[in-house]
C-alpha cells in the first residue's frame, strides 16, 4: 500500500509501513536530514515540522496520519528560494545557534508561533516554545523573536 | 628533565614541528605533506595551518571540532590577527583527521607546565618529555584548550610566521629592506615607493622560505581583529537545515543499526535470539557487540522496531545489587574510615580546631549526571577491502581513528576518518568515551556495507560516561571575631583538573584530602569536569561559614581574597553589576558564588524566587569573567550563557540514579532540561588583561548551582547540601537539606 504525502511542495508516493513515524520517512526515506532525531518520544522538539502550517513533532507521528497533507521542513521554510526568511536572518543576526542541532526544530516551532501571533509576549513565547536546546541558546532565541515583533 | 617553555618553543623537529617549523624528521616536511593532502592546484601552504590562495583568500585549517563553542571562528581570528589578513578574505576549513594537523600546541601547553592536564585527556597524555611525540598525535577538543593552546601557540604563531615570510618575499622581490615593509589587510606595502602586493601574489615565493623559529607576536593594544565580535562561520548552515552532523550521513547502500546495551554497567550479552527480528522488513543482521545487541536494517525505524523482537539475556557483571543509596553509603563510610590521600595541606588544622571554640561541619553530595547532547551518539563505519572509512562527530578525531584501527586490526593508514559537526559535545564525545565508535566498528566488521549506528535517547541516558557522584565532608573553625582559622574537606574521587578542589580564599590552615571510592558506573568529562562538584561543595560551605559568622556572604568572601588581585576585582564587579545589597522585590533573594577554572576567573550573582508550586525560579544571572584577553566577545558571551544554562539544568533537575546496577532514567521525560520558560536573563561582564588566556567553554558552568542554592538559603532558610534542587521542598520552612547520615 502506498501512502501519499506532499513534502515541500512535492508529492511523494511512499511504500512504507503506515506506522513509520514521519521523522524517519523524512530522514531515511526522503533524505531530508535537516529535521532532527532528539528523543523519540516528542519531548524535545528537534523533529518539529509544519503539517498544513501547524508545528508538529514528527518522531511519534505515524506517516499515515499525515497522508494527503502538506508538510514543510526546515529545508523549505523559506519556500526553497535563495533568500532566508526574516526569522532565519534574525537567527544569524543574533548568532543564536551553537551546536545547532535543535535549531531546525526551534525555527519551525517559532515560525508557526509567529504565523498565528506576530507579537507574542514573553509568557506566550514560554508557553509555545518548549523545545530543548542543551547549548542554552534561549536568551538569544528570545531576543531574536522579540526583534521580529511588529509593534 | 622537565623541558622549559623556551626549549619547547625553539625545539627541534619533533617538538617544534607541531605548528610551523617544518617537522622534517624524515620524509617530506609538514607543509609539503599538507600540500599533497589538501592543497588544490595553484594553492600553497605557508605553514600546515594556513593556505594562501592566488586570489588572495586565506584558508585557516582548524584542528578542533566545532560543537557550538565557536572555535571554528575564534581560531582563524587569532591567525588572521597576527598575519594582518583582511578578515573578509579569511575562510575556515576543519583539518582532516591526520597527525600533521595534530595539536602540538595543546601538548606543549601541558608540557610547559602552564596548566594541569584536564580530565578530557587523562589517560592519554603523560606529562613527561618522552611522551612529546605521542602528544603530538592528539587532535582533541576539550578541557577548554583550543584558544589557550592551539590558538595562542599555534594559530598566532603560524599567522605571525606567515606574515614574516610574506614580508621577506616582498623584500626579495623589490630589493628593499624588510624593515621598510608593512603588512596590512592582506597586502604588503612599501610606503616609500608606493608599491604593494597581495599576499596571494607573494605566496609562491614565501613558501620557499623556512618558517622563522620565533616570530614576533603583536601586543594587545595593536589588535584589530581579536577583541571584535565576528559572526561565526558555522551559523548560516545551522538555520536552513544544511549543516551535516554525524547522524546525517547518507550514501548509497547505507545501512542503519539500532542497539540495546547491557543495562547493568560491566554486564555483557549472555545469549540472544534474532530469529524474529530477521523476519522483519528491511532487517539484514542481528549482531552482538559483546556489550550489546544490534539490529542492522535499511532504515533506523525498522532497526529499532526489530530490536524489540530480539530475545536477549544479559549478565550483570556482578554489579546487579548496586544502588545510588549503597554507593553513597560507601562514599560516606570510605571518607570516615578509608585511607585518605593528601590533596592540599597548609598549616595545622588539628591545632586550629583545638584552639577554636567555634566549629562548623557539613556533608555534601552530588549525583551522577548524563550529558544528553541533543544529537544522540552515532558513528558510521564502512570496512571493505582491508580499509575502513569512518564518518563521525567527536572531540578526538585521531583517537577515534586509532580505536577503529585497533578493533578492526588495521593500521592507521588504512583508516580514513571524516570529521562531521557535533550536535553537542560537553565532554561526552571526548577521549576514552567512544563506546559507540567501538560498537559501530564491531558491527561494520560483520556487514558488507557502510553501517550507521544510531543510539536511541534511552541508550544515551543509560550508557553515558557520567559526571561522577561525589560526596564531601567539610568543616571549618573560626576565631572569636568569626574569621575562619581552618578549612577541612575530605571528598571521594580525585579527578581532573587537580586544582578543582582548592579554595581561592586565605585560610591559614587547610587540610583537603580525598579517598578513592570506586564504583562500577563509568565516568568521564562533563562540562568543567571536577569543578562542578567542588564549586558546589566549596562555595556552598563558604556561604554557610559566612552566615555562621554573622557576615554578609559577599563581604565574607571579599575579606578572604588578596587586595589588588584579579580575583577580588571579579568578585567586586559581579557584586556591583548585580546591585548586591540593594533592595529586591518581595519574595526574591540573591546568592553569590566564585571560582577560577581553566585559568578563567568567574563570579556569579543570581536572583531567585519560588513559583506558586514552590519550585525555584532563577530570574537573573550576573556574571563577571576574567579570561585575560577576550578573542571574540559575542562568542565568549554566548559560551558563558551556555555554561550557565547547562549548569542550571543540572542544578534544578540533574540526577542519574542507579537501581539494581542500572540507570533508572531514560529520556527527557525523567531527565529534564531547562527550557525557555526557565531560562533566566544572563548578563556577562568581562575584565580584560594581559594575563594568560583562559578557557571559555567550561568556566560558565561551575558557579551557577551554588549561587542558586545560596540564594535559596537567604530566601527560605533551607540550606541545600545535595543536588538537584527539585528533590527539596522549599515551602516546608527552614531546614537543613543535608546529605544523609
Amino acid at each position: 500500500m502506498t501512502i501519499s504525502i506532499t513534502v515541500n511542495g512535492k508529492r511523494r508516493e511512499l511504500d512504507v509501513e503506515p506506522d513509520m513515524p514521519l521523522l524517519w520517512v523524512l530522514r531515511d526515506e526522503l533524505g531530508l536530514t535537516g529535521t532532527k532525531f532528539g528523543c523519540g518520544v516528542a519531548a524535545c522538539g528537534a523533529c518539529t515540522v509544519h503539517v498544513n502550517g501547524e508545528a508538529m513533532r514528527t518522531c511519534t507521528l505515524p506517516v499515515d496520519a499525515v497522508a494527503g497533507k502538506e508538510i514543510t521542513t526546515i529545508e523549505a521554510l523559506n519556500g526553497g528560494g535563495p533568500t532566508l526568511t526574516s526569522l532565519q536572518q534574525a537567527w544569524i543576526d543574533h548568532q543564536v545557534p551553537q551546536c545547532g542541532y535543535c535549531q531546525s526544530g526551534m525555527l519551525m516551532a517559532v515560525s508557526s508561533l509567529l504565523a498565528s501571533n506576530a507579537n507574542p509576549s514573553d509568557d506566550e513565547i514560554d508557553a509555545a516554545i518548549t523545545n530543548i536546546c542543551r547549548c542554552g541558546t534561549y536568551p538569544r532565541i528570545r531576543a531574536a523573536i522579540r526583534s521580529l515583533a511588529t509593534v | 628533565m622537565k623541558p622549559t617553555r623556551r626549549q619547547l618553543l625553539l625545539g627541534g623537529s619533533v617538538i617544534g614541528g607541531g605548528l610551523l617549523l617544518g617537522y622534517a624528521t624524515s620524509g617530506p616536511t609538514r607543509p609539503e605533506r599538507a600540500q599533497g593532502l589538501a592543497a588544490k592546484e595553484g594553492e600553497h601552504f605557508v605553514t600546515t595551518w594556513l593556505t594562501i590562495h592566488p586570489d588572495n583568500r586565506v584558508t585557516v585549517y582548524v584542528p578542533h571540532a566545532e560543537m557550538g563553542q565557536g572555535v571554528h571562528t575564534s581560531l582563524p581570528m587569532m591567525a588572521a590577527e597576527e598575519m594582518e589578513a583582511d578578515w573578509g578574505l579569511v575562510d575556515m576549513v576543519q583539518a582532516p583527521a591526520d597527525p600533521i594537523w595534530a595539536n602540538g600546541p595543546l601538548g606543549r601547553g601541558y608540557l610547559a607546565g602552564e596548566t594541569p592536564i584536564p580530565s578530557a585527556l587523562t589517560g592519554i597524555v603523560d606529562a613527561s618529555f618522552f611522551k612529546i611525540a605521542e602528544v603530538m598525535n592528539l587532535q582533541i577538543t576539550g578541557g577548554s584548550t583550543s584558544v589557550r593552546f592551539t590558538g595562542q601557540w599555534g594559530m598566532r604563531m603560524a599567522g605571525a610566521a606567515a606574515k614574516e615570510m610574506l614580508i621577506r618575499a616582498a623584500a626579495d622581490t623589490w630589493g628593499v629592506p624588510e624593515a621598510e615593509l608593512v603588512a596590512r589587510l592582506s597586502h604588503v606595502h612599501h610606503e616609500a615607493s608606493g608599491r604593494s602586493a597581495s599576499f596571494g601574489e607573494l605566496a609562491v615565493k614565501a613558501a620557499e622560505y623556512d618558517p622563522p623559529n620565533s616570530p614576533v607576536l603583536k601586543s594587545r593594544e595593536n589588535f584589530t581583529i581579536i577583541g571584535t565580535s565576528k559572526p561565526r562561520y558555522d551559523i548560516p548552515a545551522k538555520v536552513d537545515g544544511s549543516a551535516t552532523y554525524g547522524v546525517d550521513v547518507q550514501m548509497p547502500g547505507l545501512k542503519v543499526a539500532a542497539i540495546r546495551q547491557a543495562p547493568v554497567f560491566g554486564g555483557s550479552v549472555k545469549s540472544f535470539d534474532g530469529t524474529r527480528a530477521l523476519q522483519s522488513r528491511g532487517v539484514s543482521h542481528v549482531i552482538s557487540t559483546g556489550d550489546g545487541v544490534a539490529v542492522v536494517a535499511d532504515n533506523y525505524w525498522r532497526a529499532s522496531q526489530a530490536l524489540e523482537l530480539v530475545d536477549i539475556e544479559f549478565d550483570d557483571g556482578g554489579n546487579g545489587s548496586v544502588s545510588t543509596q549503597s554507593m553513597f553509603a560507601k562514599f560516606h563510610n570510605d571518607i570516615e574510615t578509608g585511607a585518605t590521600e593528601d590533596d592540599v595541606i597548609v598549616g595545622s588544622t588539628d591545632n586550629a580546631f583545638a584552639e577554636s571554640g567555634h566549629h562548623l561541619e557539613a556533608r555534601y553530595e552530588v549525583p551522577f549526571l548524563a550529558h544528553t547532547c541533543m544529537e544522540p551518539m552515532n558513528c558510521t563505519v564502512e570496512i571493505r577491502d582491508g580499509k575502513a572509512n569512518v564518518w563521525v562527530g567527536v572531540q578526538d578525531a585521531l583517537g577515534s581513528k586509532a580505536k577503529v584501527a585497533e578493533i578492526a586490526g588495521l593500521s592507521l593508514d588504512e583508516v580514513t576518518l571524516t570529521p562531521l559537526m557535533l550536535g553537542g559535545g560537553f565532554g561526552r564525545r571526548g577521549p576514552n568515551s567512544a563506546n559507540f565508535v567501538e560498537q559501530a566498528t564491531r558491527i561494520a566488521m560483520q556487514v558488507d556495507a557502510p553501517v550507521k549506528l544510531v543510539w536511541s535517547r534511552e541508550e544515551d541516558v543509560q550508557h553515558d560516561y557520567y559526571r561522577p557522584a561525589v560526596a564531601a565532608h567539610l568543616s571549618a573553625s573560626f576565631d572569636e571575631k568569626g574569621n575562619p582559622t581552618a578549612w577541612r574537606n575530605t571528598y571521594t574521587r580525585k579527578d581532573e583538573p587537580v586544582e578543582a578542589s582548592n579554595i581561592p580564599y586565605k585560610v591559614a590552615n587547610q587540610a583537603i584530602r580525598y579517598v578513592e571510592s570506586p564504583v562500577h558506573v563509568p565516568y568521564g568529562a562533563w562540562r568543567s569536569v571536577a569543578h562542578t562538584q567542588h564549586t558546589f561543595f566549596n562555595e556552598s560551605f563558604v556561604d554557610e561559614m559566612a552566615h555562621a559568622a554573622g557576615k554578609d556572604p559577599y563581604a565574607f568572601r571579599r575579606d578572604l581574597l588578596e587586595d589588588g588581585s584579579r580575583h577580588k576585582a571579579i568578585l567586586d564587579r559581579a557584586a556591583k553589576e548585580a546591585g548586591w545589597g540593594t533592595p529586591l522585590p518581595a519574595g526574591r533573594a540573591r546568592g553569590i558564588a566564585f571560582q577560577e577554572s581553566f585559568q578563567t576567573i568567574v563570579a556569579q550573582v543570581v536572583e531567585v524566587s519560588l513559583d506558586e508550586a514552590g519550585n525555584p525560579k532563577v530570574h537573573r544571572v550576573v556574571c563577571a569573567v576574567d579570561c585575560g584577553t577576550v578573542i571574540n566577545p559575542d562568542g565568549a558571551r554566548a559560551q558563558i550563557e551556555s555554561g550557565v544554562i547547562y549548569g542550571l539544568t543540572a542544578a534544578l533537575f540533574g540526577e542519574i540514579t542507579i537501581e539494581d546496577g542500572a540507570v533508572v532514567q531514560g529520556n527527557f521525560t525523567d531527565y529534564d532540561a531547562v527550557r525557555l520558560a526557565q531560562s533566566p536573563k544572563i548578563e556577562v561582564h568581562f575584565i580584560e588583561s594581559d594575563a594568560p588566556l583562559g578557557g571559555m567553554g567550561e568556566p560558565g558552568t561551575p558557579c551557577i548551582a551554588p549561587a542558586v542554592a545560596n540564594a535559596l538559603f537567604t530566601l527560605t532558610g533551607t540550606r541545600v547540601r545535595t543536588l538537584p534542587l527539585m528533590n527539596h521542598d522549599f515551602k516546608a520552612g527552614p531546614q537543613l537539606a543535608s546529605a544523609a547520615d
